[in-house]
């Protein structure tokens, strides 16, 4: 029996109702005629307040409002991946199918196909004690993925019943079993989870691996672990979404969760378009069939906007269950952050800092301490890595989201308005930037890639520091009043800014750097720089080197060198030595 | 059953606020009814109970509490639409004030629109030449984008918006200028400015395929809100019924934004960034996100918001929030104008965030996008050279930074500025770009594939 209660006042996607006896905080509600969608925020003495996740116009007072008995949650099962979502896992194709090219309200839509059917291998054994986490069945989902179904947490027992392998749809029952108190409990494909809350684990464990992006000023300056955090902030036109994109198509995770929230709906097509053409390098399909979109673009209600978030990360912790590496995309957190706080002022909260709730922060830390390597409740490895785009108003860092998302993420990938402006993509800034994962990644560089990759990497932070303390007496004086030395190191630092950390996502060579290619070039201007450093100390002009053209020859190889062909890195080696020994043969 | 309430609880700013009203539904339109006989429009903003509040559009003078009827119409605020609307002007909240008379509506519409299903847009790639270079080659518009200029007071984004109107017909095929059409907005703007706007219709023929909503300075403050509604819901309904390509251009933006101030300050709500409401990029996006193209169908919505910039400042909300919803920005400079170049477009903070997609081989040429990637770099490499310059003095700078000092001026002199009717083809435009940019030695382009330069580098 489902409790239900009258509206009272409507404010926005504020509704407040008529008595609240019966009414569970997080609870699911459909509100009104058209049964629109909300959740109960607050119960007071005879009055439940809830947000509704559409739009409330001509909602009257008087209109029911049900309860659906459940918190606010996302079915879980095979087909989610390739799905396009809204912010609370609305499929939007078939929103389509029903509305046309706009979205109306009400409906209540299954998130997944109840109809297709699914080729299922049921592992569990008649007579068998599963526990929460146990592989019961598998489906191939996509080419890609192969879908395990995990027994729930909380649901235990002994296996009464096994259906053959075959064809299921989601909600059939494929096994049986009898709980310790005696009862019996079906499980299909699919179970539904409250998004609100995080998904048990067995435990958390340190993270080693770095999440590879294939992008050069991320893998090896600022490198990103699986299971870390990374916050991404940027004015607008600083290429946030370009980051993302980039990240989400080449980043090795077995899956991404992609989460559009509050921003541009053409953003949203361009995603599904080229996602749908792309191939994944590492498993020849397309890159749909490893990708999970959430859209609730801006125009959309701005209280799905802020469920969107928490849809996305429980769809991802439930592919980390079953032992995969996901990396979910947030673009971006800060309309997320400006969708809590338009619906605190409507429940008119004291506001903290810029009119923000004062739980922001602490919302902010609970979403990303849901990231994670872990060893999942089954025993596997999962891990989920969470990057979350932040727009601050007016690209100005000091702002209250910024700041709070900088103390609870470890990677810290500052894009800067200058860097875009003069068309340096991707516009990470290398002084403001950091991220804390260096420590415990070195290890896996220096066994994976290369011995020297730290000792590189550390180098290349430093040329281009001192070329930055370097430019503040350039601006002043001019460029020709430096000591050759120094002058070199403004001359190494342009080679490292144009030719290793820009990177241009149009270019088919450019766009994917591996891992094994980013190190080469970084050895390639490191032996640069070395052999120019040692003119340079035995008083050959700098200016005789800059004419050999090597520098500039430097700045473009990333275009001259496919990634399957890094043998050409000898040529550019053998072309330096050349270039330095004339310089010091001139010089005798 | 439509019922009359006579009498208000307490007139506050531009809302009234209403005891005993049973059954009233969130965001109707309102008909309010003065002693004068005067009669006004509202809308329901907030329901506790049975105490409704009332946003009046019209603003609230010479209301009182004891003789004011109010009837709830139980419906949304609907526009009337035809096809016949074409060629006419309307008031800002989409009263005829043409004296033409009524509209023979074919449909009515609720003016907040429902919004696109991302899965049913269809991806913008086609461009419109606009015969501008700055904007064609740089900051190219495409059809279906909503690209706003950034402007300040005095500078001449008017001018700019009128020729990129007047010359995006002109670039229209035979085929497609049936179907293209104009919608204008006029915002809490002067009066001048939108006779200007008419004038420059006028001139260019097409006042019969322009449809304006004006909301004027001396216009009530609180109907700007609706103004840019109206204007896109007519642009929907021409651009996805009728199946045109619509350019909706709106100005100005601020006052759009500061009218939601007023009204957000009166309702008592909890301010963000210099007082304009928490809720101003979600309203602003609702403005914005109805720009675009659909699958299956023929038409289009493009967007050209101009706003200015107060104090010149991007970062202020209004242009930081519009910046963060729309695809890219047209800024204009304020140096720029001052030393006399028209359109003042200032290129490195500008920004065109489709035409990655709309330009190259197959769209315009292969060499669109390294040339413009190039011109933008060179040209930020010709803003460190000037500042340079302002220390040491331009005689002291090396030959290269002497070259990129003349490339700047020659790029700002002949490429930037052009005539107010002046039209360049995108092959033009594209050859300039070349011609300046072979002023800088081979080497400096190093955003430029070999084979390119060989095609192009000092052919000009």
């Amino acid at each position: 029996m489902s409790s239900t209660a009258k509206i009272y006042g409507i404010n926005g996607p504020v509704v407040t109702l008529d008595g609240a006896a019966g009414f569970s905080m997080q609870e699911m509600v459909f509100v009104g005629k058209l049964g629109l969608v909300g959740e109960v925020i607050s119960i007071g003495a005879g009055r439940a307040t809830i947000q509704v996740y559409e739009s409330t116009t001509s909602l009257r007072p008087g209109e029911e409002v049900v309860g659906s008995g459940m918190p606010i949650s996302v079915t879980l099962g095979p087909g989610i991946i390739g799905t396009i979502f809204d912010g609370i896992q609305r499929p939007l194709k078939k929103i389509e199918e029903r509305d046309g090219h706009f979205i109306s309200r009400g409906g209540n839509y299954e998130p997944l196909d109840a109809e297709r059917l699914w080729e299922v291998k049921v592992k569990a054994k008649c007579g068998a004690i599963i526990k929460p986490g146990d592989i019961y069945a598998t489906c191939e989902e996509t080419p890609s993925i192969e879908h395990r179904c995990l027994v729930p947490p909380g649901i235990e027992g002994e296996v009464v019943y096994v259906a053959p392998d075959g064809k299921y749809r989601v909600n059939d029952t494929v096994i049986k079993l009898r709980t310790p108190e005696g009862e019996t409990r079906e499980l299909s494909l699919c179970h539904k989870w409250p998004i609100r809350v995080p998904r048990p684990i067995r435990e958390k464990l340190e993270l080693s691996e770095p999440l590879v992006t294939g992008q050069r000023v991320l893998d090896s300056i600022f490198p990103l672990a699986k299971g870390g955090t990374a916050a991404l902030p940027g004015g607008f036109g600083a290429g946030k979404t370009m980051v993302q994109h980039q990240i989400a198509k080449w980043c090795d995770a077995d899956i991404i969760i992609y989460v559009g929230c509050g921003e541009r709906g053409n953003e949203m097509t361009q995603v599904l378009e080229e996602f749908s053409e792309l191939v994944d390098p590492r498993t020849g399909h397309k890159l749909t069939d490893r990708t999970v979109l959430i859209a609730n673009t801006s125009n959309m209600p701005v209280a799905a906007r802020e469920a969107s978030i928490y849809t996305g990360i429980t769809i991802a912790e439930y592919y980390r269950d079953m032992g995969y590496h996901v990396a979910m995309m947030a673009d971006s957190t800060s309309r997320w952050a400006e969708a809590l706080r338009e619906v605190s002022g409507r429940l008119e909260e004291m506001p903290a800092e810029e009119g923000f709730p004062a739980y922001l922060p602490s919302r902010l830390a609970a979403f990303y301490e849901r990231a994670g390597r872990v060893m999942t409740l089954g025993g596997d490895v999962g891990s989920v890595t969470v990057i979350g785009a932040v727009s601050p108003t007016g690209a100005d860092f000091s702002e209250p989201v910024t700041q709070a998302t900088k103390r609870f993420t470890r990677c810290f990938w500052a894009l800067d308005k200058s860097l875009a402006y003069s068309r340096h993509y991707p516009a990470v800034n290398w002084t403001q930037s950091y991220s804390e994962y260096i420590g415990e990644l070195t290890e896996w560089y220096d066994t994976n890639v290369a011995p020297q990759f730290s000792e590189f990497r550390a180098r290349i932070l430093r040329l281009l520091a001192e070329e930055t303390s370097l430019m503040e007496i350039v601006k002043l004086i001019g460029s020709d009043v430096l000591p050759d030395d120094q002058k070199l190191i403004i001359e190494i630092a342009r080679v490292i800014r144009i030719g290793l950390l820009q990177q241009d996502a149009y270019n088919p060579k450019d766009t994917y750097s591996p891992i094994k290619k980013q190190f080469l070039m970084m050895k390639t201007i490191l032996h640069l720089y070395d052999r120019a450093k040692s003119l340079v100390e035995k008083a050959v002009p700098i200016s005789r080197l800059l004419a050999t053209g090597i520098f500039e020859k430097l700045e473009k190889m990333k275009y001259e060198i496919p990634s399957d062909r890094l043998e050409l890195f000898d040529e550019y080696i053998k072309e330096i030595d050349a270039a330095t020994s004339t310089g010091e043969e001139t010089a005798k | 059953m439509i019922i009359e309430h006579l009498g208000l609880r307490e007139i506050n700013g531009s809302l009234i606020v209403l005891d005993g009203v049973p059954g009233a539904s969130f965001e109707e339109l309102v008909k309010i009814r003065l002693v004068s006989g005067e009669e006004r429009m509202g809308r329901v903003v907030r329901i506790d109970g049975d105490r409704v509040v009332i946003q009046v559009f019209e603003g609230t003078q010479d209301m009182s509490l004891e003789n004011t009827r109010t009837i709830f119409t139980a419906r949304p605020m609907e526009l009337p639409l035809a096809p016949e609307i074409l060629g006419r002007i309307f008031d800002g909240v989409g009263r005829p004030i043409d004296g033409k008379g009524e509209i023979y509506c074919a449909e009515r519409r609720d003016i907040n629109g429902l919004p696109i299903n991302p899965v049913s847009r269809e991806y913008p790639r086609s461009c419109i030449v606009t015969g501008i270079s700055s904007i064609d080659v740089l900051t190219t518009l495409i059809r279906g984008q909503k690209l706003p200029i950034f402007s300040g007071s005095g500078m001449r984004h008017n001018e700019l918006a009128a020729q990129i109107v007047r010359q995006a017909n002109i670039a229209t095929t035979d085929e497609e200028e049936d179907s293209f059409a104009i919608v204008f907005a006029a915002i809490g703007v002067k009066n001048d400015v939108a006779a200007f706007f008419r004038r420059s219709f006028e001139d260019s023929g097409v006042m019969d395929r322009v449809v304006m909503y004006l909301n004027l300075i001396s216009d009530p403050v609180i109907e700007r809100i609706i103004t840019p509604r109206c204007a896109l819901t007519a642009a929907e309904y021409l651009a996805f019924t009728l199946g045109m390509h619509i350019l909706v251009v709106m100005t100005d933006m601020t006052s759009y934004a500061e009218a939601c101030r007023e009204f957000s300050s009166s309702k008592g709500e909890i301010p963000g960034r210099k007082g304009y409401p928490g809720y101003m990029y979600s309203d602003l996006a609702t403005l914005y996100e109805r720009a675009g193209m659909l699958r299956g169908k023929k038409g289009s919505v493009t967007q050209l918001p101009i706003l200015t910039m107060p104090n010149d400042d991007i970062t202020h909300p209004v242009p930081d929030l519009t910046g963060y919803i729309t695809e890219g920005q047209i800024v204009l400079d304020r140096a720029l104008e001052s030393r006399g170049i028209y359109p003042p477009v200032g290129i490195l903070a500008s920004l065109s965030r489709l035409m990655k997609d709309g330009i190259g081989e197959g769209y315009t040429r292969t060499d669109h996008a390294p040339l413009a990637n190039q011109l933008f770099a060179s040209y930020s490499r010709v803003q460190e050279a000037r500042s340079l310059a302002a220390v040491i003095g331009e005689d002291e700078l090396s030959e290269i930074d002497k070259l990129y000092i003349k490339f700047g001026d020659a790029f700002e002199s002949s490429f930037l500025a052009q005539g107010e009717y002046e039209f360049r083809t995108m092959e033009e435009s594209l050859n300039l770009g070349w011609k300046i940019l072979s002023i800088l030695p081979r080497s400096e382009l190093d955003r430029i594939d070999d084979k390119l330069l060989d095609d192009y580098y000092g052919r000009f």
